[in-house]
């Protein structure tokens, strides 16, 4: 079982400034990982500490407890797929595939057995004897995955933007074959993406990140359901979380001058804000005591969903409602209530 | 006024890429056209600027025929899928560059690119290059300087398929409040997703094949797609269809599962047809029919589930993120009074549709 640790794993490219905060991480054995954030957010700059194509200025990069930060990236058993493909064009896609098990001095009919279960799985069966040369970057990039799955004894796949240069049309397909390939081989992968999409989708866990550090680290149903600052709750879902200031009173916290039920009555110091995601938000009755006074400012038609930016004592926030849902007339009096909501005090979320 | 658009043909090495497309784009509206890659989006847009040559047909503008014009004296702007700009000049400049050879003052040029500018937010960096700048706000100085144009024509050809995920979503809502402003333009809009193509239209026009297939507004196209072609190219995640038989009293979607007849359906011929349902009519936990997981994926603030069912392939959406494992069996309900009805025969032609959501 290999797990993978950084014990204060830092970086700075010059003195004085970290492309990556000094930090503890673990990732465990067999589950997918997803770095997630803007570019220059330090997700590459860990990614490769951890293949060893970067020396880190500070701390040390344990594999299965075993120190490996001066150990070469040839040495570390990990395999890599880029953003671009990265494959020998002359030879046929089986020749790709068996490479790196005849480096490892496999027999061949072994090889062949391998190759062939990896080469179904990725849907190449019917390639293996063409030359890569000819193939889509699609096709190509599979085979780079699939060059790192049909070892046996690889630490973890490293991952970095693998769809950036696939054609929009092409991506689905290719996404549900990484994600079958993750299912099947159980192997220990970290994915770097900008795209919150396909974090999502890939990742048992992701470590949203921004300035060179991990600003959260969770399930993809925790980053949406529970995001630690408001940076996660625009990042994640669309449209993003809506954050309202409030008011604190003796007995209660407002929101536009009226008391808010449900949260807590003394929250710690600091400016509060209420994070609410635009699906957990209703219109009601006027007279529902639970329900704040409301002016809609537009719509936006989504097809299946509309998504309607309200105000809220001047406040804006935007609320998504399925198509079959009544939006009130222009004019009308009304209200929206919020189902399910967050506390933020200075920017953090009350837990 | 507007840009007409008559018995345009086109074809190459024997395919037909346009085949007798009929459009009128009116002024101060922006049409979006919709539809998947190689629908013929691109080359209908390069036949209105004048880059592709035609075998058949007509383009006219308030009624004077553009046909045998050449480019460059069609008066169009255009932004395109990549960040166009000159890279040697600051973003100033950029924008400024067509208004230079229109022999404007100076005075004029400097107020209508600050205005523009002011407009597309990048008032702060009009000294910057377009290397200095991240791909949103490249693609922004792209806009500016076709909207600096003020041209009869504004095209633009999926100019957010590059963009992130997040900036896509931002930029589609600035561009809907920029473009309603312009009053006096013609403005098309390639997409192949439908919620842009929805979100921005006031009418869209569904291609497929080099074919319009379809022309309404968002809201009736999508309620009522023409065709089962139409009902595919205007929902993502795609609609289901079913193949099923409708007797006196229900429908029969396989041979053990059978749907109450619904009261939109009620005035069908009893007979063979090929049903449709949307992602988000699909419920989970319900017990009409057991499906497996073969895919699931987020996208944005909802799960897409992909499965095998005995009805065949289905997509559902669900609200919010969840983790539904592939492999997994689930229940799944079909709510017959959401169900599309299409022909079965070569033209697969809308035969009744659900009722719609409630009024806007």
């Amino acid at each position: 079982m290999s797990s993978i640790r950084l014990h204060h794993v830092g970086h700075a490219y010059a003195a004085g400034s970290y492309a990556l905060q000094p930090a503890d991480l673990v990732f465990e054995h067999g589950k997918t990982y997803a770095l997630l954030g803007p570019s220059g957010c330090g997700k590459t700059t860990m990614l490769n500490i951890i293949s060893g194509l970067l020396q880190p200025s500070e701390g040390q990069v344990l594999f299965n407890d075993t120190d490996v930060t001066l150990v070469p990236t040839a040495r570390r058993n990990i395999a890599q797929v880029f953003q671009f493909p990265v494959i020998y064009q002359s030879k046929t896609v089986f020749e790709n595939l068996a490479f790196p098990l005849q480096c490892r001095k496999w027999d061949r009919e072994r090889i062949a057995r391998r190759v062939d279960e990896i080469a179904g799985m990725l849907g190449l069966s019917d390639r293996l004897g063409r030359p890569a040369r000819g193939l889509t970057v699609d096709e190509k990039q599979l085979i780079s995955l699939g060059r790192g799955l049909v070892r046996d004894d690889v630490a973890a796949i490293l991952m970095d933007e693998p769809l950036t240069v696939i054609d929009p049309q092409m991506k689905f397909e290719l996404r549900r074959r990484i994600k079958q390939a993750h299912a099947y081989a159980r192997v220990t992968v970290i994915y770097v993406t900008h795209d919150q999409n396909e974090a999502m989708t890939f990742a048992d866990e992701i470590l949203v990140m921004k300035n060179g550090r991990v600003v959260q680290r969770g399930t993809p149903e925790t980053l949406f359901e529970r995001p630690l600052n408001p940076y996660v709750g625009h990042f994640i879902g669309s449209p993003g979380m809506n954050f309202l200031p409030l008011e604190r009173r003796a007995q209660s916290l407002a929101l536009a001058g009226l008391p808010i039920a449900g949260v807590t009555t003394h929250p710690p110091a600091g400016e509060i804000m209420l994070g609410v995601r635009p699906e957990h938000m209703a219109f009601t009755d006027p007279s529902d005591r639970d329900g704040f006074p409301a002016m809609i400012e537009g719509i936006e038609d989504h097809g299946s969903a509309r998504v309607v930016e309200v105000s809220i004592g001047g406040h804006r926030a935007r609320m998504k409602l399925s198509r079959d849902k009544a939006v009130p007339p222009p004019g009308a009096p009304l209200a929206v209530r919020f189902n399910r909501l967050c506390l933020y005090v200075d920017g953090e979320l009350l837990e | 006024m507007s840009l007409q658009l008559h018995d345009i043909g086109l074809v190459v090495e024997g395919v037909a890429h346009l085949d007798n497309i009929e459009v009128e784009f009116e002024r101060g509206r922006l049409t979006t056209v919709l539809g998947r890659t190689l629908a013929g989006k691109t080359t209908l847009m390069r036949s209105i600027a004048g880059l592709q040559r035609l075998d058949r047909g007509t383009v006219q503008v308030d009624g004077r025929d553009y046909s045998r014009l050449p480019t460059w004296q069609r008066d169009i702007a255009m932004v395109y899928q990549q960040f166009i700009n000159y890279p040697h000049l600051n973003v100033y400049e950029n924008v400024a560059f067509p208004l230079r050879r229109k022999n404007l003052s100076e005075e004029t040029i400097r107020q209508r690119v600050d205005a523009v500018l002011e407009k597309v937010g990048l008032s702060a960096f009009e000294r910057r290059r377009p290397s200095q700048l991240s791909g949103g706000q490249q693609q922004r100085v792209a806009l500016a300087r076709a909207l600096a144009r003020e041209s009869d024509i504004l095209l633009l050809d999926e100019p957010l398929v590059n963009l992130d995920f997040k900036l896509r979503e931002q930029l589609r809502s600035e561009l809907r409040s920029l473009l309603t402003q312009q009053q006096h333009t013609i403005m098309i809009y390639n997409t192949t997703e439908p919620v842009e193509a929805m979100l921005l239209g006031d009418t869209v026009v569904v291609m497929h094949d080099g074919r319009v297939l379809q022309i309404g507004t968002p809201a009736r196209v999508f309620d009522y797609p023409a065709s089962r072609a139409v009902a595919q190219v205007v929902n993502d995640p795609p609609m289901s269809f079913i193949e099923g038989r409708k007797t006196d009293t229900g429908l029969e979607l396989t041979r053990s599962v059978t749907v109450p007849l619904p009261p939109h359906l009620r005035d069908l011929a009893n007979g063979n047809y090929r049903f449709g349902i949307r992602a988000n009519e699909l419920r989970l936990g319900g017990s009409t029919l057991q499906g497996r997981v073969t895919f699931s994926e987020v996208s944005g603030s909802e799960t897409f589930l992909y499965l095998d069912a005995p009805t065949g392939p289905l997509a559902l959406q669900i609200e919010g993120v969840h983790v539904l494992e592939e492999g997994r069996n689930v229940g799944i309900e079909i709510p017959a009074d959401r169900l599309f009805a299409f022909e079965l025969d070569a033209g697969e032609r809308l035969l009744a549709a659900p009722a719609t959501g409630a009024a806007s």
